[in-house]
């Protein structure tokens, strides 16, 4: 397979060598001269030097064959994000995978149907809060656009909710129970569904109200 | 008025000259100067990229966004965010690269380019030259 790959750093480097490793073509484009010659010793033409988000430098790389998989992996989102449109709307490749370095930029991306992306503090995040206990407030999906997110909260056996019903709870201003599961069945939450101790929950909130939710839901 | 550099604030001061409304966003609380003592529209701190900085800026009502910051990449960003996310009606975009500017006037957005202006009108002028004083090429 051929693969594109923008960006030099330590990722677009190491995916590089992993690439060729396997057996594939690889075209490596960096932009500062420093890391471009440290590249170049060992990896000669299969890197070049330019600023991948322009046209002329990608056509140099070969865009137009075009490549199977092109790889944004920069440090600038927003170059990553003008990479994967020229590469898709400009030369028809059909498979992008860009990277997102600050993740509240993630909207954006979603936003013009780049995907899949990968962003290392996204999931950093993820696996902490799966990881720490006191992460009993799990993030599932922030709806950026809406300005919504939704968490999971599994009830502990002290839960101060334990044996009320969904209507009885002063939840907060902005929140909503969606669904518990409890033996791995779900069901819709609505006003007079019990809760109990064991239950996975999940509810959706405005950013921001996590711990007036936890207090409801978690602890006294 | 998204990036308040040499062309953004001349463009927001004309506007609001105008009898528009205006804001002006930029990182640089600096950029603030450029638009004079007796500024009375909006400023707001920030990058455009920030969809919060935008909100703050007035983006969901405004009528129109004009897109002038200095990095290209990050205008393309910005003025599709305008366009497509808070469906701003008018949104005008500067690109400073020719080949950006033509390919992403292709896929809908107004791209204005002030180096193909330059171009043609560097070129255009060398021909007026020619033409008038009958120097052989």
């Amino acid at each position: 397979m051929y693969f594109l790959i923008a960006g030099g750093g330590k990722v677009g480097s190491n995916v590089l060598k992993t690439l060729l490793r396997l057996g594939h073509e690889v075209t490596l484009i960096e932009q500062r001269l420093d890391r471009y010659g440290r590249l170049e010793e060992d990896f000669e033409h299969q890197v070049q030097h330019g600023d991948a988000t322009e046209i002329y430098v990608l056509e140099r790389a070969g865009i137009a064959r075009p490549p199977d998989l092109v790889l944004a992996l920069t440090g600038d989102d927003e170059d990553n994000i003008v990479i994967c449109q020229i590469a898709r709307h400009g030369f028809g490749v059909e498979k992008v995978i860009a990277r997102v370095n600050d993740p509240r930029n993630q909207a954006h991306f979603d936003l013009l149907g780049i995907s899949p992306t990968v962003s290392a503090t996204s999931s950093i995040m993820a696996l902490i809060e799966h990881e720490v206990p006191e992460h009993d407030l799990v993030h599932l999906l922030e709806l950026r656009g809406e300005n919504l997110e939704i968490v999971e909260v599994q009830l502990g056996k002290d839960s101060p909710c334990a044996g009320k019903l969904v209507e009885a709870l002063r939840l907060p201003e902005g929140s909503r129970l969606i669904s518990v599961t409890r033996n791995g069945e779900a069901e819709i939450a609505v006003g007079s569904t019990e809760l109990r101790p064991g239950d996975q929950v999940l509810a959706i909130l405005r950013p921001g109200k996590e711990d007036e939710l936890r207090r409801v839901l978690l602890k006294d | 008025m998204i990036g308040c550099g040499r062309v953004g604030s001349s463009v927001a001061l004309r506007l609001a000259r105008e009898d528009w409304e205006v804001t002006a966003v930029d990182e640089k609380e600096e950029a603030l100067g450029r638009l004079g003592e007796n500024w009375t529209g909006g400023f707001v701190v920030g990058h455009g990229m920030d969809a919060g900085v935008l909100r703050r800026a007035g983006i969901e009502e405004a009528d129109a966004v004009v897109v002038a910051t200095n990095g290209d990449n990050t205008n393309l960003v910005v003025a599709q965010v305008a366009q497509k996310r808070f469906d701003v009606p008018c949104v005008v975009v500067r690109i400073l690269d020719p080949a950006r500017a033509e390919f992403y006037a292709r896929q809908g957005l107004h791209t204005i380019c002030p180096t193909a202006t330059a171009i043609d009108e560097l070129t255009g002028a060398v021909r007026t030259h020619k033409d008038a004083e009958g120097v052989s090429a």
